[in-house]
């Protein structure tokens, strides 16, 4: 009996293994032999110049020194950055003071549902037409400009599209009003799981306001303000839609809104691809480094759920 | 700043302070909230405005009256150089089909984890998580080599494959089924005498139904705005996605352009988003955390 009921459950788990038959056919296909395929071409030097095709020659690590020694990448690298954090900075500051107010109940908001309707929407906008609205609206002779003169603010037509700040200052404020709508939500989601108690007893201490603030709703939100810095550097790094139209893939200008994954994709167009081999896994190791972290911040508690 | 979250920050402390001050600081909160509000909106409603007027008009400056001539600008565009219809069927064909196969396949991958016991299945879930973050733009010089290898090149299968192994859908489904899908429910329909397969699918299938829905909208989304890696296989112009063409248009003389036309396009990209949005928006807004991140 005992040992019937051991033989149907092994029979039962083994179905745990047939279900998962469709995600691992369609990782190894197409993520894992791309990954290794990948990696494989940046020891390569394999390039296309003119009509001759020059190699693949196994080169070693030649792809990864020119890489790191060309100034490009540590160029674009940079440009990266600075979108980010010109990004992230006006995003974090602006969805923590919202989900503070939506989340205190003595303020009693009203219309919460259609505030947070409002600001996640942008978040589903097809970035690369967002862009395009953006570059038609800011262009010499567009909307904003002309708006602009007719308040008298400026006499002549700003020309947004050919000054480096500009130009960066518009895909930041793009990226920050795409996000902070989700950013926000989840740094409520946060909040919402700060025991009420704790506000209580350190009113009663005769805390103030800014030393709840900073003494405990910030460090209870530790976690989950590391993991949206976290997830939002890694984005981040992935920038591309929004500059790749903004300034039609050439991230003028002089490439000041280039980003790692336009000149990736620049490399993958030219059909170099040792070089964009080598990119992506420094991008990837990059990554992975990052990841790292928010796992240790979030995802670790969820594994040990699993026995 | 400091000041701001002094001001509008959780606590009980609020009950000591004077009424009057709580009204002065709902104001400030809805005065920010409302210009919130304006500054997400404004693009839209321009982008509306423009939309509906011609070239002419809109060479002649900028007004908040929209015209009337948002018509004929769709009917330039449906029968202009790009062929947008063609790209709008092909961007819902790999948005619906991707958004089907991968909340199918996620739920059932999270079931494998939820429901069994096998040897590995720790090992299993840690791997999923651990692969979670990586960006599809690493592996896409591997992607792009193994379709052009399978001569697969302006074909939407390994776009809509290629979403059957979603870690994150996969993650938050695994979330959702630890509080929604009671074990005892499978027992019970076991012992009835119903097959695995038909379990899966009779029972907990529909019991996620609400997390299915969350994921379906999202990967729908994200694959209708995907433009990375479509646009390194699609190159046929009959087979292109609508983010691909908006980049035609861009990369494009576009001064030349009527410009009427540009702005019904961007808005023909936009605004059926916008709109299911609006229609669904209570699934979405209310399942954004129910799984998604560890509270």
């Amino acid at each position: 009996m005992e040992k019937t009921k051991k033989g149907n459950m092994a029979r039962l788990n083994r179905w745990g293994l047939i279900f998962l038959i469709p995600f691992t056919i369609a990782f190894v296909v197409f993520q894992l032999v791309p990954l290794v395929n990948t990696v494989y071409n940046s020891f390569f030097e394999n390039y296309r110049s003119g009509l001759k095709q020059v190699g693949p020659n196994f080169i070693g690590l030649e792809n990864y020194v020119s890489l790191l020694t060309g100034g490009d990448l540590i160029l674009y690298f940079l440009n990266t950055m600075i979108l980010w954090v010109m990004c992230f900075i006006p995003q974090i500051a602006l969805s923590l003071l919202l989900s503070a107010w939506f989340t205190n109940p003595s303020l009693r908001l009203r219309g919460q549902r259609f505030f947070k309707t409002v600001i996640y929407l942008p978040n589903l906008i097809m970035a690369s037409a967002f862009a395009m609205l953006f570059f038609t609206l800011f262009a010499d002779s567009g909307p904003i400009n002309n708006m602009l003169m007719q308040m008298g603010l400026i006499s002549e037509p700003y020309s947004f599209l050919t000054h480096i700040w500009s130009v960066r200052g518009l895909v930041a404020f793009m990226n920050c009003l795409m996000w902070f709508g989700n950013t926000t939500i989840l740094l409520m989601a946060g909040m919402m799981g700060i025991p009420a108690d704790m506000y209580e007893a350190a009113s009663v201490d005769g805390a103030s306001p800014t030393q709840i603030f900073f003494r405990i709703t910030m460090p209870l939100l530790k976690p989950i303000f590391i993991y949206v810095m976290i997830t939002s550097l890694i984005g981040g790094l992935q920038l591309f839609d929004v500059p790749q139209i903004l300034t039609n893939g050439t991230g003028d200008p002089v490439r000041s809104s280039m980003t790692l994954i336009m000149y990736l994709n620049k490399h993958l167009y030219s059909k170099n691809f040792g070089m964009a081999g080598a990119l992506s896994v420094m991008l990837l190791i990059l990554t992975g480094i990052l990841s790292l972290i928010v796992f240790r911040v979030s995802a670790s508690d969820a594994v040990k759920k699993v026995r | 700043m400091a000041d701001n979250f002094k001001k509008n920050k959780p606590g009980v402390a609020d009950e000591a302070v004077p009424t009057t001050s709580i009204h002065i600081r709902r104001a400030i909160a809805y005065v920010v909230l409302v210009l919130v509000t304006l500054m997400c909106l404004f693009w839209f409603l321009i982008l509306f405005i423009n939309a509906t007027r011609s070239n002419g008009e809109l060479g002649r400056g900028f007004t908040l009256i929209p015209g009337g001539h948002l018509t004929e600008n769709l009917n330039n565009l449906f029968h202009g150089t790009i062929p947008v219809v063609r790209g709008m069927i092909n961007s819902l064909v790999i948005a619906t089909l991707s958004a089907a196969l991968c909340t199918y396949f996620s739920t059932m991958t999270a079931y494998a984890i939820q429901i069994y016991d096998f040897v590995g299945k720790k090992m299993v879930f840690t791997f999923i998580l651990a692969i979670m973050m990586i960006p599809t733009q690493v592996t896409a010089l591997g992607f792009v080599n193994l379709v052009s290898g399978m001569k697969m090149e302006d074909n939407f299968f390994p776009l809509i494959a290629l979403s059957i192994a979603s870690p994150a859908v996969f993650f938050y489904m695994k979330q959702y089924m630890e509080s929604n899908l009671p074990g005892s429910l499978i027992e019970a329909a076991r012992i009835d005498g119903a097959g695995e397969f038909r379990i899966f699918n009779t029972i907990a299938l529909p019991l996620m139904r609400p997390a299915i829905a969350v994921q379906a909208i999202f990967t729908f989304v994200a694959s209708w705005n995907n433009y990375f890696v479509p646009s390194l296989i699609l190159h046929n112009d009959n087979m292109k996605t609508l983010p691909i063409q908006i980049a035609q248009l861009r990369a494009a003389d576009w001064l030349k352009f009527d410009m009427g036309q540009v702005y019904a396009m961007i808005a023909f990209s936009i605004f059926p988003v916008i709109i299911v949005y609006l229609i669904l928006s209570r699934n979405i807004v209310g399942g954004l955390t129910a799984g998604g991140v560890k509270e």
